[in-house]
This record gives C-alpha cells, sequence and structure tokens, in this order.
C-alpha cells in the first residue's frame, strides 16, 4: 500500500480482514483435538447419564430442577439453602483460571474456551466442506456462481445443525432429557425452551461461524484481566527473534550465512486462528493456543533446522537466552509464591467444601416462632405460644418423626400439639420439605407460663434410624 | 516483546498521544460494531412506535399495542382467578367441614382465607389475629358464637348486630344502669362475677350479687355463669374478658352495656361465598376451632 499517511483521513471503522487458518499436525494441535472431543462430549453426552435415585425422584444424573428447586449432580442433590456448594465451585473455578492463567498464561483462551472450542470445529467443518486455506480463500475472492452457493450453502447447514445441536443439549440440564426431547420434537415443550435454543443456536451460529476472533478481541473481557495474573514467570507462545532474525528465504543465496532459523515460509502466520504474525512479538490478539508452535516445527524439521523457534518460554527466561545460557527449570517459573497461593486458596475452598459435603445432615428442623401475638391465654388460663416449625426430608424415602419439647431453665411441663394432628407423629414425604404448626401449652400453675423468657429445645427424631435434630428457641410466658 | 507491534495497515497511525515511550494505534472500529449501533437505532423507533415512549402531559404516547403495566397486572391477576375458579366452585360446593381435610383446597382454602383475613378483617381483630378491647381474640378457644366452622361461618357471612341483614346474630345485653339496678346491685353483682373466676375483692357482696345475678343475669350467662352462645352471651367464669375483667370494668359493662358489632361480609357481595368460607377455614384453624 503507498497511500501518503499525512494525507489520507484516518478510518472511522473497517470491515473484518477475513481468516483462513491453515491445518496443521503437531503435539498441540493433537493435544486441543482430545480436548475438544472430551470438553464436546461431556456437554453433549452428560444431561443423558442416568443414575437410578428410587421411585418419585429423577433418574438423571445431572440435572437442574428449576420448578423442585433441587440441582442433582451423580449422588449429590443440593437444596436452595445449600447454595454456597455452587458459590464455594464458581469461587473455585474462577481461582482455577487464576491459578492457570499466571503460570501458562492464556491457556483458558487457547485450548479450553468454549468460543475458541466451538470455533476450531466449525473451521473443521469450513476445512471439509470448502478446502483448505488456499482453496477458501480462492473461493473467498471468487464471484458467485452455483459451485460457490452450494458450498457455502453445506457448510452454514452444517454449521446450523451444529448450533441446534448446542442449544438443545443446554436445555436438557434443566428438564428431563428423553421426555424433553419428545416434547421438543412434537412441539409440546415449554415455550421457554424453544426461547433458549433459538438463542443459543444463534449466538453458537453467529459467533463460531463469522465471529470468532472478534469475539475474543472486542468483547471478552478476560483477555484484558488477565494481564493483571501474569508476570515475567508466566509461559507464553514467544517467536525466537534473537534466533531467528534476520529472517529469509534464499538459503542458497550469497550472504545466507548471516541469516536466522527464520526462514520466513508464514507457516506460522497461515495457521494463526487470530490472524496475527507471532514474530511480532506478544500481541493482545493472542490466544495462545500453540498452533504456530506445530507449524513452525514443522519447518524446522523439513529444513534440518532444531525445533523450538516458536515456544513457551517466560519472559525472564528472555536475557538469559539471549546471553547463551540454558533457560531455567520450568519448575521455577511453576512453583512460585503466587502460584502457591492460588493453589493454597483452591485447594482450601476445595477441602472446605468437601468437609461441608460429607457432614451435612440428612434431617434438618427449623423454628420461627409466631411473635404476633407472642403468647395466647386460653380459656383455662393454659398460656400458650404458637411455631411454625419447617422439617427438612432429604431421605430418599417416606419417614415419620417423633416430635417432642424440653425445657432448658426449669422442670415445666409443656404440653406440644400438632395442628391438625392427633400425637406427636410427623409423617414427612421423601426428599421434601414439611410446614407444620406446632403449639406449646402451658398449665397457668408452671412456671413457664408466668416467666417472660423460658428457653426450650424441640427435638425430632426419625423412626427409621433414630437420627435427630433439634432447635432451641423461647417460650414467652404471661409476666406479671 | 522485545519488538515494538506494526500495524497492520500502514496507514492507520497514531491517537497522537504517548506515554513514556507508548503509542496508542488509532485502531478503526469493526464495521459490524457501526451496523450493531444502527440497530440499536432501528430497535429503539420501532419500540417508541409500539410501546408507551414519549412523555406528554397527560401522560406518556400510547404505542400502537396498547401496553400498560397496570393493564399487564391486570391480565396476571385474571388469569390467577381464572386459574382458581374451578376451586373457588369446588370450596362453594364442598360441605364446610371437609373443605380443611382435602388436601389442595384446604390449601388454597387457608391461604386465600389468610389474604383475606389481612385486607378485612386486621382492622379489629388485628394482624396476628389477637383481637383487642373489644375485638375477640380468634387465637384462643373461647367463643362468643361458636368455635365449630358452621359457626364461624354465619358469623363471618351475617355479622354481628349488622343493620344490613336481618339474620344477623343479635344479643342485647340490657344497660343495667339505666333503672333497672342501683349501684349497690352493680356493685355486688360485679363482685359475685368476680367471684366466679375466684378474684373478688369484696366478700361480703358476693351473696347479694348472687341473688342480683340469678334474678337479671342467669336468663343469658346461665345459672353458672358459663354463657349461652345462642344469645351470644359470654362464659364469665374463664380466664378471658373481651372488654377487661377488673372490678371497674365489669361495673361499666353491666352499667352502660356492651354493643360490639361486625359488618355481614356477604351483604353486597363485599366478599365472595368463596371468600367467607376461606376465611372461615383460615379462621377455624387459627388454633381455637372447635
Amino acid at each position: 500500500m503507498s497511500t501518503d499517511t499525512e494525507e489520507t483521513p484516518p478510518q472511522l471503522y473497517a470491515a473484518r480482514e477475513p481468516i483462513f487458518p491453515k491445518r496443521v499436525k503437531g503435539k498441540f494441535r493433537q493435544l486441543k483435538w482430545w480436548l475438544m472431543i472430551v470438553t464436546l462430549g461431556i456437554y453433549y453426552i452428560t444431561p443423558w447419564i442416568r443414575w437410578d435415585r428410587g421411585p418419585g425422584l429423577p433418574d438423571q444424573a445431572v440435572l437442574i430442577d428449576m420448578a423442585n428447586r433441587r440441582f442433582y449432580f451423580f449422588w449429590i442433590e443440593i437444596w436452595p439453602y445449600e447454595f454456597y456448594f455452587v458459590a464455594g465451585l464458581l469461587i473455585m473455578a474462577g481461582l482455577g483460571l487464576f491459578l492457570f492463567t499466571s503460570a501458562l498464561g492464556r491457556v483458558w483462551c487457547g485450548y479450553a474456551c468454549p468460543q475458541t472450542i466451538w470455533t476450531d470445529l466449525y473451521i473443521l467443518v469450513e476445512r471439509w466442506i470448502e478446502g483448505d486455506r488456499n482453496a477458501r480463500i480462492r473461493l473467498h475472492r471468487q464471484k458467485w456462481n452455483l459451485h460457490k452457493v452450494r458450498l457455502r450453502f453445506t457448510k452454514w447447514i452444517v454449521w446450523l445443525l451444529i448450533a441446534v445441536a448446542t442449544g438443545g443439549a443446554w436445555v436438557f440440564y434443566f428438564a428431563d432429557a428423553p421426555t424433553l426431547l419428545v416434547d421438543l420434537v412434537t412441539f409440546k415443550a415449554p415455550f421457554v425452551a424453544y426461547g433458549f435454543i433459538a438463542g443459543l443456536t444463534a449466538t453458537t451460529f453467529i459467533f463460531g461461524g463469522f465471529m470468532r476472533e472478534q469475539v475474543c478481541t472486542y468483547m471478552c473481557p478476560w483477555p484484558r484481566i488477565q494481564a493483571a495474573m501474569m508476570d515475567e514467570d508466566t509461559m507464553t507462545v514467544v517467536y525466537r527473534e534473537w534466533r531467528g532474525e534476520p529472517r529469509g528465504k534464499h538459503r542458497k543465496a550469497e550472504g545466507a550465512d548471516k541469516l536466522g532459523d527464520c526462514i520466513d515460509c508464514n507457516a506460522c502466520v497461515a495457521v494463526c486462528p487470530m490472524g496475527i504474525d507471532i514474530r511480532d512479538g506478544q500481541q493482545l490478539e493472542c490466544i495462545t493456543c500453540a498452533l504456530c508452535i506445530d507449524a513452525c516445527d514443522e519447518m524446522m524439521v523439513k529444513v534440518g533446522k532444531p525445533t523450538g523457534l516458536i515456544a513457551y518460554i517466560t519472559a525472564n527466561d528472555e536475557p538469559l537466552e539471549r546471553a547463551g545460557k540454558p533457560p531455567r527449570n520450568m519448575w521455577k517459573h511453576l512453583l512460585r509464591p503466587r502460584t502457591i497461593m492460588y493453589f493454597t486458596l483452591w485447594g482450601a475452598v476445595g477441602l472446605g467444601l468437601l468437609a461441608a459435603l460429607f457432614l451435612r445432615a440428612d434431617v434438618q428442623l427449623n423454628i420461627t416462632p409466631v411473635r404476633n401475638p407472642v403468647y395466647v391465654t386460653l380459656s383455662d388460663g393454659t398460656i400458650r405460644n404458637t411455631y411454625d416449625i419447617r422439617i427438612l426430608n432429604k431421605f430418599q424415602r417416606e419417614e415419620t418423626f417423633l416430635i417432642s419439647v424440653k425445657s432448658l431453665d426449669d422442670d415445666s411441663e409443656f404440653d406440644l400439639e400438632l395442628q391438625g394432628i392427633d400425637g406427636h407423629m410427623i409423617v414427612v414425604p421423601a426428599d421434601t420439605t414439611y410446614s407444620q404448626r406446632v403449639y406449646l401449652n402451658v398449665s397457668p400453675d408452671e412456671p413457664a407460663a408466668t416467666r417472660d423468657r423460658t428457653d426450650v429445645r424441640i427435638w425430632i427424631e426419625a423412626q427409621t434410624n433414630g437420627e435427630r435434630a433439634s432447635v432451641d428457641t423461647v417460650f414467652n410466658g404471661d409476666a406479671p | 516483546m522485545a519488538r515494538k507491534p506494526e500495524p497492520k495497515q500502514k496507514n492507520i497511525g497514531t491517537t497522537g498521544h504517548e506515554w513514556d515511550g507508548i503509542t496508542e494505534l488509532d485502531t478503526p472500529m469493526p464495521r459490524w460494531w457501526l451496523w450493531t449501533f444502527y440497530l440499536t437505532i432501528i430497535w429503539g423507533i420501532i419500540y417508541m412506535i409500539l410501546y408507551p415512549a414519549i412523555p406528554l402531559v397527560k401522560g406518556a404516547t400510547p404505542g400502537l399495542l396498547g401496553y400498560s403495566s397496570r393493564g399487564a397486572v391486570a391480565e396476571d391477576i385474571a388469569a390467577v382467578s381464572a386459574k382458581n375458579a374451578p376451586l373457588d366452585a369446588k370450596i362453594v360446593s364442598l360441605d364446610l367441614a371437609a373443605i380443611g381435610s382435602d388436601p389442595e383446597v384446604g390449601t388454597y382454602a387457608n391461604n386465600g382465607g389468610a389474604a383475606v383475613f389481612r385486607t378485612f378483617c386486621i382492622q379489629c381483630h388485628g394482624s396476628g389475629a389477637e383481637g383487642a378491647v373489644g375485638f375477640p381474640n380468634l387465637l384462643d378457644d373461647d367463643w362468643l358464637w361458636g368455635g365449630d366452622i358452621e359457626s364461624i361461618y354465619t358469623t363471618i357471612k351475617h355479622g354481628i348486630r349488622s343493620e344490613d341483614d336481618d339474620d344477623t346474630r343479635l344479643s342485647d345485653m340490657p344497660a343495667f344502669g339505666d333503672d333497672y339496678l342501683s349501684d349497690e346491685e352493680i356493685a355486688s353483682v360485679a363482685q359475685y362475677v368476680l367471684s366466679l373466676s375466684g378474684r373478688a375483692t369484696d366478700e361480703t357482696l358476693v351473696e347479694d350479687g348472687s341473688v342480683v345475678f340469678a334474678d337479671n343475669c342467669a336468663a343469658c350467662h346461665g345459672d353458672d355463669g358459663k354463657g349461652l352462645r345462642e344469645m351470644g352471651a359470654p362464659n364469665l367464669t374463664d380466664s378471658i374478658w373481651l372488654y377487661g375483667g377488673d372490678l371497674a370494668t365489669v361495673i361499666e359493662t353491666i352499667t352502660y352495656s356492651r354493643r360490639g358489632v361486625m359488618p355481614a361480609w356477604s351483604v353486597d357481595n363485599k366478599l365472595s361465598e368463596a371468600q367467607i368460607r376461606q376465611v372461615a377455614v383460615y379462621v377455624h384453624e387459627l388454633g381455637g376451632g372447635e
């Protein structure tokens, strides 16, 4: 381009420059294929795993049951008040990202981010249908004809099918998957299911097919935040320009002995899904997917030079290498206060959650004293306090509970009465919360009747295995 | 790293800002961003045409869809009412005593009754149904007109001393201070009434008072003072006093009588039949129902 910068006014906006990543082979590409298979496999297959929980309960291994307010994860069942598990897992995910970012840079972006995975899958489809880089560039430049229309439409239809499957898999996490699939196909599923599928289909199709690297460059905040966790010990993808420069193609030409190792074959540029040249140094677009490493290594082997012209190295190894010294041991970079601190925090939250998971009880009792009014005088002078209790039966079976009460302050005898139930047995269906109104009556002769506050303890005892739960509350008397 | 990134398009240039040798590229904004901006403008125009948007003196422009949040609420309420209609019909058709034991209708009646109670009853009976002086506590087991669900239902439906309803509950205790009894007789009968719950302050008057009671009060309150629900006459032997059980208050009650009133809730459809039944179920299950 020979335009004079001084005279051309700056452009306010510009069209996206299309990127045609070339196919590449190598160990990082191999690793990324496996990661794609594993992550997509988990995403698409998980809702279909069955897990028997007994009658009346869902048999889906992973299920977010909004209507009944339960989260099922294999043998674990989370109730809404146990949301701290979810919060804890999110904190662990956050700390895990910090840990990986400080150690390995934008490894999340390059290997595990859904945007990267689905874009990778879409590029794979694109390559199958339209051919590799050069064929795609030709197709892009040629005029529309039947051939181009056919290829483009085939590609878009396959993309769309993947997108629908992606949106579809999402809703299966929120309802019984086989039932919902039948409902979806017979148009009996709730509107919200179709809405979510439509929304996720659109985002998958647009982000994976057309937006691609622009999502990372313009839309995602995470790349900008990551810089705060990286330092000179963080592994990043680096072109060893002190080894590669000056670059040059003509190995046999005069002066070739002065050239560096870079043969200027542009293989690293051709494979880059972000459309950058890694030889320009670290750039904000780079997601460290390491495909340029694979591409360069392949070329280096071909021309008989050592591999690693582009490699994962750290910033503080650069001066060592420039001085001709070997880089420091990788563990020296990985084990440093920052990563150890992130790992310790991550582990502490994890251990805390595990402990909470194994310590949680199968039976829980909550009591809300009815304080309006605090007590009622009955016609024979009996003082009555009313309580609303809730029993959480986390057994996956119906359970009978014996309820009893004891004064903690004196030997007042309380008469416990259940609203609408004779006797002191409460039957609670499997896996439910049961509300019951309880009256504590005390005869006017008892000390608690005339004392302002008497501490009492209310017990429930599961009749099948004797598991107990208790809550302390207060009985208010008619103090003179 | 060591090399300075070079702009891909050489004619981009920089913004001219420089900090410690770091310059800022003047990269053009992506074109799709501009499209998105135009789309939001188009969206905004369509929204302004379809929905209430421009504020004028007397409210905003209505919009083609005629949407209003009040209208949306009214629709929601209508939808809920339509959904509850079969339950209301079932409440009206069921025997009163059977409503509470039906799990679905019972829960609905209780919650509906609680809502009716909070709207229409708490002004006198209190938000916890604990009552006040002159307004009965509905949580205890003492009932002027009966505590079974049929009696509660009748009381709510026809009210007490309601001028609008011929079937209203009516009791008519005379103001004994008006020429019926002398002050001495009233003082002695008050002592007798207190003695029924073992609280007489002047034992010497109790015997005289028992004679006055038998002649004037026993017809309604019973020979033993335990009251008579057909007459709405309260039990005078228990620990519960609607207007207060101290001597001065009892004398005041005998002298001037008490004429508490409650609206007949069925008159003018103040409450629907289903609502009356709901609130009857609710009151019956407050703890004192018989």
